[in-house]
């Protein structure tokens, strides 16, 4: 139970990221979630799509770079705390969070979603869950 | 078993060698003294007329031609016979600024083939054997060399020329190719595509490889030796002096024959123009002792490389030259050190990169910088920023090692370093000095 992040390499040059904008748009793909990391000559650009086939597919025909990684999706809880009480989760249960981003979902976008980059990831889930935290899987965000 | 194409010549005894050269290099500097005003002249200069060169030993008294010659009696200042008794030219792809236009005769062309289908024997090939020759028809020498050679050896021979991937490997599939000629950059680029298409080495029906004109690493010769499947020779030649065949590797693959019957090398220091001992590495030197059109005399070549006489197992009695390590040409000098472009790709290869990069050089705040690009593939990208760092990092320090300065290396998307279909751009050099 992961949601598939697709990961690709991006020159760090004008024009590099909408190139890969442009391709997913042309191929009809809704982004849920983008999350930009750089490094000083490139970087990775970590999406959350609706179709994640169509999307590598699309990727992989116009000749990018790309990587499907599983990540931890997680439903927040809709109150004061909410994000906190889930970071208390991981770390009681020694999850180290490599990198996390949010974003928000739902017909009218009411939920608020996290992902995270933890190394453990089934154990992760498995603490979130035993607390009444929601993990969410690709399924779940294709249907959003 | 090894194949000869002129067993008798090329496995002769050192002495027969060496009476076959005087006899002709007499002949020929008495044929350059009543023909070539321009080297006659130069002659002049040195005090020197034929009469002083009874044998090779005497070779180290005649001047030296350069490439600033060349230009200097561009273009029929160097010619030895008669337009009407040439049939052809020849000419080098001119990317340095300095064009060279070379002229041959109808028996220089004989002798030059020859050459070439001795580096086909020398490669396994025979009248058995179907060769696509992929090297660039037209002014460029490889083309039009190897069809030559391939001729003389009785091969089915596919003139395929450059370019066209595609219909490449079309040839080398429906008709069964099994020796292939070309630069070693467009050999590597026809392995990645077929590799692309799911070939593996044992569909692919090639067996040998014909492959020059370029500076390629013994790295590099692995890499398209696994891919395709076949053993990859060199071969190596300079317009000026024919074209590919001045000499080529046997089954030893441990340094290439000098067909020494028509060319005499000799090693020189490239900064006093001292003839060094046998073994030193040193500035290649070529005087072509049967040429009639073009008649080279101590051509300095510019390749830094060392000779060796040591005993082959392929039973070729002719010296071997060992892979030059760089034309001085393309040698760079990055703030006062040497650097050719094959030791970068010496590095890639060993760190698992492909050999497809691209060398910029450039000057900053009165400091050369030097800067690597190099293509990012699928099995080295994760999703992991620190990793991919490390990586960097560790081709870096390998670079540093190798070269003695640091460089920087730049990771770019995949197929944006224009393949080569010819000569690969490996260089681009943006320093005004």
């Amino acid at each position: 139970m992961s949601v598939k992040q697709i990961s690709v390499f991006l020159e760090n040059k004008p024009g590099a990221l909408m190139g890969m904008t442009d391709l997913l748009a042309a191929s009809k793909i809704d982004m849920r979630a983008l999350s930009l990391a750089e490094a000083s000559d490139f970087g990775i650009a970590r999406v959350i799509v609706d179709d994640v086939y169509a999307a590598s597919d699309a990727l992989k025909e116009a000749g990018f770079i790309y990587n499907i990684t599983p990540v931890l999706g997680v439903c927040i809880p809709d109150e004061p705390g909410g994000l906190h009480q889930v970071l208390q989760v991981l770390n009681d249960a020694g999850a180290n969070v490599e990198y996390m981003y949010a974003f928000l979902g739902g017909p009218s976008a009411e939920h608020a979603y996290m992902i995270f980059r933890v190394q453990d990831r089934k154990a992760a889930a498995a603490a979130l869950r035993a607390k009444g935290i929601k993990v969410v899987d690709q399924e779940h965000i294709s249907q959003l | 078993m090894e194949r000869y194409y002129q067993p008798e010549i090329e496995c002769a005894p050192r002495e027969e060698m060496i009476a076959l050269q005087n006899e002709r290099l007499v002949k020929q500097v008495k044929h350059v003294w009543d023909n070539v005003a321009y080297y006659r002249k130069k002659m002049e200069e040195k005090g020197v007329t034929p009469d002083d060169i009874k044998s090779i030993d005497d070779l180290h008294k005649l001047p030296f031609l350069t490439k600033s010659d060349l230009r200097d009696a561009y273009p029929y200042g160097l010619m030895g016979k008669p337009l009407k008794e040439c049939v052809r030219i020849q000419s080098t792809s001119g990317t340095t600024g300095k064009r060279v236009v070379a002229f041959y005769t109808q028996h220089d062309i004989d002798l030059w083939e020859d050459c070439c289908a001795r580096a086909i024997m020398a490669a396994g090939g025979t009248d058995e054997d179907v060769c696509q020759v992929s090297y660039g028809y037209g002014l460029f020498t490889g083309g039009p060399g190897l069809n030559g050679g391939s001729h003389k050896v009785g091969c089915l021979t596919i003139p395929t020329s450059s370019g066209n991937t595609e219909r490449q490997i079309m040839f080398i599939q429906d008709l069964q190719a099994t020796i292939l000629c070309c630069t070693p950059s467009y050999a590597a680029y026809i392995g990645e595509t077929m590799k692309e298409m799911g070939l593996t080495p044992d569909q692919i029906p090639l067996k040998a490889g014909i492959f020059g004109a370029e500076a390629w690493s013994e790295e590099m010769r692995q890499d398209i030796q696994n891919t395709l499947g076949i053993k990859a020779y060199d071969i190596y030649g300079l317009t000026e002096l024919s074209g590919p065949g001045v000499s080529f590797e046997c089954s030893a693959q441990t340094g290439m024959h000098i067909n020494e019957d028509h060319f005499i090398a000799e090693i020189i220091d490239p900064d006093t123009g001292e003839v060094l001992p046998e073994g030193a590495q040193g500035e290649l030197v070529f005087t072509a002792i049967t040429k009639e059109a073009f008649p080279m005399m101590r051509y300095r070549t510019r390749d830094i490389c060392r000779l060796s006489r040591e005993k082959c197992p392929c039973g070729r009695t002719h010296v071997k030259m060992m892979k030059p390590k760089g034309r001085s040409d393309d040698m760079l000098i990055i703030r006062g050190v040497n650097v050719f472009p094959s030791q970068i790709e010496t590095v890639l290869l060993n760190y698992g990169y492909p050999a497809n990069y691209q060398i910029i050089v450039d000057r900053v705040n009165h400091t050369d910088t030097l800067d690597v690009h190099v293509e990012m593939t699928p099995e080295m990208f994760t999703d992991n920023l620190g990793e991919i760092a490390k990586r960097q990092k560790e081709l870096v320090d390998g670079m540093r090692s190798m070269l003695g300065i640091s460089p920087k290396v730049t990771l770019v998307a995949p197929k944006t370093i224009a393949r080569s279909e010819g000569k690969a751009v490996r260089v681009i050099d943006k320093r005004k000095i």
